[in-house]
């Protein structure tokens, strides 16, 4: 299990956008480097995320190894309602993680 | 005396093994697979990054639209200088509100690097930037 | 009268002379996107650590030292001389001896996650205030004289870089004047967080020196004097630096 920082406003507004910013404590192991002996490292990033309000997607994301370690996400999202943010995300050997947040609409 | 030379021989050919880095015509190549025969203008998106780089490890990116005359399908990220070309895809779905993303990148040197939005209604947009990454002296 | 009165204050006017304003915090060379991360807790990553931090107190330290909050402005005092031990230590090595001698535990290694994690939760309870670290000696004097002797192939001084050249730039960074106002943090180069000791031992690599021990009495010591040296600075751990 990674560790997930989720920052959403305490309270939303219907059908304005808010900004969720999300932090991930990953390597984000690039495959480039190499050890001290000279071995490669084995490439080890996660590589998709996704992001749903109640199912409905907000984001769907593509990551490479360009993407910083601890990835750092910000971007905005719309709802009618309050719901459930759910922030999914998949590595290299396959794990996939979902973290979800509640988002409260005045 | 003969082992050590050879071990930094070695040494060396591990230092000097040509690393492999994406080219601007490879990144074109991956842009016109993209765009296909939709019609690419400049403007509309926007990519940020800071023309000077303090480290390459991080580099505060932000991809935005302003004002779509249609909904932003996705918006593609690539860089010429970095070993792969393509930094990031981002997707946006119905519950997206303004069409931007900001993250962090790497960026192995300096480069251009391009952002490509396509619009659902067919259109692709680019901008590009030129970050100059400059190289700390006390490294661990 | 007029002379009485003009005493103290003529001495606490060289007190604030030598306040945090004519020195630079890393923050204040840093550039401005670097700074942004610090400045935002949602989006400066160190705070991984923190909620780390906040999972290993609640599961073990909050047993005796209750809410964390209880420990503001402690780490704005370390190194700080445990009597009782007879010798002075650090945060993270009093985080260790708290595992060690009342929880039966293992202490962690010097650049284990945990303990970054700890000392960094512990530290951002002293965020905003200034550092107050005692010039306890024999130790200060001894941290002074590390700052100030030549060191490994390359012969050079703390003092050399961070005091005679600090603001001056070295390839493409500034020189900084080295106040340890942020540790733990977490820094770009790094991709990770670390402590003063990872950054000493960073420099002592760069002149090429022979690596003190993060347990060493030298470590200690020149953690000892680098914070009374930035004593009046505030505390921005956790810091962001690149």
């Amino acid at each position: 299990m990674v560790r997930v920082l989720i920052n959403v406003p305490k309270q939303v507004f219907r059908s304005i956008p808010f900004e969720v910013k999300v932090l991930i404590s990953h390597p984000m192991e690039s495959g480039q480097r190499r050890d001290q002996v000279g071995q490669a490292i084995p490439r080890d990033i996660i590589n998709h995320f996704v992001c749903t309000l109640d199912g409905e997607t907000v984001l769907d994301a593509d990551f490479f190894p360009a993407i910083s370690a601890n990835p750092f996400l910000a971007f905005s999202v719309v709802a009618e309602k309050s719901g459930i943010l759910a922030l999914t995300f998949v590595d290299d050997q396959g794990v996939t993680q979902t973290e979800t947040v509640a988002v409260n609409v005045a | 005396m003969k082992l050590p030379r050879r071990r930094l021989v070695a040494l060396a050919a591990v230092a000097a093994v040509p690393r492999a880095f994406a080219t601007p015509a490879e990144v074109d190549g991956l842009i016109r697979t993209l765009v296909g025969e939709s019609p690419l203008k400049d403007g509309l998106v926007h990519l940020d990054l800071p023309v000077l780089v303090e480290n390459g490890n991080a580099v505060a990116m932000r991809v935005s639209v302003t004002d779509p005359p249609s909904p932003v399908e996705s918006i593609h990220v690539f860089a010429e200088g970095n070993p792969l070309p393509v930094v990031a895809v981002f997707r946006f779905g119905p519950r997206s509100g303004v069409p931007a993303v900001s993250t962090r990148i790497r960026l192995a040197t300096s480069q251009t690097v391009i952002a490509i939005a396509r619009l659902r209604d067919g259109t692709c947009w680019r901008d590009s930037a030129e970050p100059l990454v400059t190289l700390a002296a006390c490294i661990e | 009268m007029i002379r009485h009165a003009a005493v103290p204050i003529l001495i606490l006017a060289a007190f604030l002379s030598i306040g945090a304003s004519d020195r630079r915090s890393g923050y204040d060379d840093a550039s401005p996107e670097t700074r942004a991360m610090q400045d935002d807790d949602a989006a400066n990553p160190a705070f991984l650590w923190v909620k780390q931090g906040e999972a290993l107190w609640s599961g073990g330290c909050a047993n005796c030292h209750g809410d964390v909050s209880l420990m503001r402005g402690v780490a704005a005092r370390y190194p700080a001389f445990d009597l009782k031990r007879d010798r002075l230590m650090t945060v993270e090595q009093r985080i260790n001896l708290c595992r060690t001698d009342h929880m039966a535990a293992p202490a962690y290694a010097w650049d284990d996650d945990r303990l970054l994690a700890l000392s960094a939760l512990v530290g951002l309870q002293s965020r905003g205030m200034p550092l107050a670290a005692r010039p306890r000696e024999p130790f200060m004097s001894e941290g002074a004289a590390l700052f100030r002797e030549r060191m490994g192939q390359l012969n050079m001084s703390c003092a050399q870089c961070h005091e005679e050249r600090a603001g001056q730039r070295l390839a493409g960074s500034t020189i900084p004047e080295g106040h340890p106002n942020g540790y733990p943090e977490y820094r770009l180069e790094w991709q990770g967080m670390g402590s003063l000791y990872r950054r000493l031992r960073n420099c002592l690599n760069g002149v090429r020196a022979e690596v003190f021990t993060p347990d060493s009495r030298e470590a200690a010591s020149l953690a000892l004097f680098l914070t009374v040296r930035a004593n009046g600075m505030i505390v921005e751990t956790p810091a962001v630096r690149p």
